[in-house]
């Protein structure tokens, strides 16, 4: 099972490596990362594999969602299948 | 791989289009709770929801959760009460008193099939249920009443369209110190399909399964910003084409959802109702999509033309993407719950009479009407009769609820609050129709019913 990380907010420093280091302690491993800045926005999406995360994916979600806020980005993790359902035939 | 843009476009419809599933509906057959006892009817009728929808709730919470997409509400259907009444007899408002509790304890908000159909005539049990309706929409705030007046291939029960005039002037007067929120919680139906996951009119029909699971979705949020993206001079059909592109997406999520929900309650999937059900919210309106294909205000003149196009491009972009579509799928025209539907109605650009035309190109019918308190009720059933043969001649569903507005004069307004939202009284043509009223009897089937 898949999720997708998505990041937006304002651009600074470190923003990969804080939600890469987040992901390492769930034990989530990423598969895919694709990052650009629009403007001075910065946008992520990250692809993880969430089948042996060390945590309830749930509390994942809301966890990173905080983490987003503290951290003045707007965080979302979503399971993959919303995604496909919506944009793939 | 998932492109980056379809991403952000999908949190984007969810984060600030206000996209979301409107409701979870769990349909419940309660024909095997039937009891000539009406005490022991209600005790199984207890146990059988209680056991079946226990998890309805935190199910919704977590695929919430999981997938990121708002599940607004959960919610059960169940078979028409009038049935059961036939069979036990007593006094029906024990029974909506008995799915009050259920919905209550299973932390739904509202629970559906308080309800008769009678399109044909009355059967045992169905008069005392119509009777009891008022009393039991002000004695509970979760049971929802609906009865079915008339359909395309038995006509129209005109007794009963005389007896839900008076019933949706006495629900209003018993909850007048609470906005007159009975007369919300009630619709009369011609066509009423079976499956319907909306509320006030969801109940569970006896051709369905013991138990499904159905599912609203919504967005017009969704379908408004596409719409606003396109320029002043594309044409129509090419608006109704990203119409249907928007439903495609839109209906995929809800099937996502619904097939989701039933697997891990493992119910089976019945339905997915592909509506544009309008919130009170701003950007969440359906007259707001119309006002965005060109129109100045909803109600102007080109309005039932827009109001068509974009009814038959929902269904057809969602259609392909739900393995099994039903219940009332269409544009939703609620007046008090669509912010633009409560502006036009405010600058009387939007009046009755035209929301009585839009019902026959759209899925329901006249919807959250606030009228004045001093309406007749012959007045209502006068208007009652007219949705009705609409949905008779056009083999279409239409539905009315009308709030009478008790003891407020025109120009004021009822606040419902939450989804119900708020809405101004509107003028009602106050010409006698009693004299047609009181006649009673029935208006046959027409010609469109003989179809062998």
């Amino acid at each position: 099972m898949k999720a997708v990380i998505s990041v937006v907010g304002k651009d600074q420093v470190g923003i990969l490596a804080k939600v890469s280091n987040e992901c390492a302690k769930v034990n989530a491993n990423i598969l895919e990362v694709s990052q650009n800045i629009m403007q001075d926005m910065f946008v992520m999406i990250m692809m993880i594999e969430i089948e042996n995360l060390s945590v309830d994916f749930k509390e994942f979600v809301d966890y990173m969602s905080n983490y987003g806020e503290k951290n003045q980005l707007k965080i979302h993790v979503m399971h993959e299948d919303i995604f496909n359902s919506m944009h793939k035939i | 791989m998932l492109n980056a843009n379809e991403i952000l476009e999908t949190i984007k419809m969810i984060d600030e289009e206000n996209l979301d599933v409107r409701t979870i509906t769990m349909g419940i057959s309660l024909i095997d709770c039937a009891d000539s006892d009406i005490d022991r009817s209600c005790e199984k009728i207890y146990k059988k929801v209680k056991r079946l929808a226990g998890n309805l709730v935190s199910v919704g919470c977590d695929i919430e959760k999981e997938y990121g997409i708002p599940i607004i509400n959960k919610r059960i259907s169940v078979t028409p009460i009038a049935i059961l009444l036939g069979v036990s007899g007593g006094d029906p408002v024990k029974y909506a008193l008995t799915l009050q509790k259920c919905a209550e304890e299973l932390d739904v908000n509202f629970i559906g099939g308080y309800s008769a159909l009678v399109q044909k005539g009355f059967s045992a049990g169905d008069r005392e249920l119509i009777e009891s309706i008022p009393r039991a929409l002000s004695m509970t705030d979760r049971v929802c009443a609906s009865v079915n007046v008339g359909s395309t291939k038995a006509g129209i029960n005109m007794d009963a369209v005389k007896m839900l005039g008076e019933k949706i002037k006495e629900a209003a007067e018993l909850t007048k110190d609470n906005n007159c929120i009975g007369a919300a919680k009630l619709v009369v139906f011609c066509n009423a399909p079976e499956d319907n996951p909306f509320m006030a009119g969801a109940f569970h029909g006896v051709g369905e399964a013991d138990c499904v699971i159905n599912v609203g979705v919504s967005g017009p949020g969704v379908v408004r910003s596409a719409l606003k993206k396109a320029p002043k001079d594309l044409p129509m059909n090419e608006l109704a084409d990203i119409i249907k592109k928007t439903a495609f997406k839109i209906t995929r999520m809800g099937q996502l959802v619904g097939s989701e929900a039933s697997k891990r309650l493992n119910v089976p999937f019945g339905i997915v109702d592909l509506s544009l059900a309008p919130t009170p919210a701003v950007g969440d309106s359906v007259a707001y999509i119309l006002e965005e294909m060109g129109l100045s205000n909803c109600g102007v003149p080109g309005t039932t033309a827009c109001l068509a196009m974009l009814n038959d491009a929902v269904k057809k972009g969602g259609v392909m993407a739900s393995s099994s579509v039903g219940g009332l799928s269409g544009a939703f025209i609620p007046v008090s719950e669509d912010a633009g539907m409560i502006k036009a109605a405010r600058n009387q650009s939007l009046t009755i009479e035209k929301l009585e035309a839009m019902t026959a190109v759209c899925s329901v019918g006249l919807d959250m009407i606030v009228i004045p308190g001093e309406t007749s009720a012959a007045t209502i059933s006068g208007i009652i009769a007219d949705e009705m043969a609409i949905g008779m001649v056009n083999s279409k569903t239409t539905a009315v609820r009308l709030i009478p507005a008790i003891g407020k004069q025109s120009g004021e307004e009822l606040v419902f609050g939450g989804l119900l939202g708020s809405g101004p009284i509107m003028k009602v043509n106050e010409g006698d129709c009693s004299i047609m009223i009181n006649r009673g009897g029935k208006i046959p089937s027409p010609m469109q019913s003989l179809k062998n």
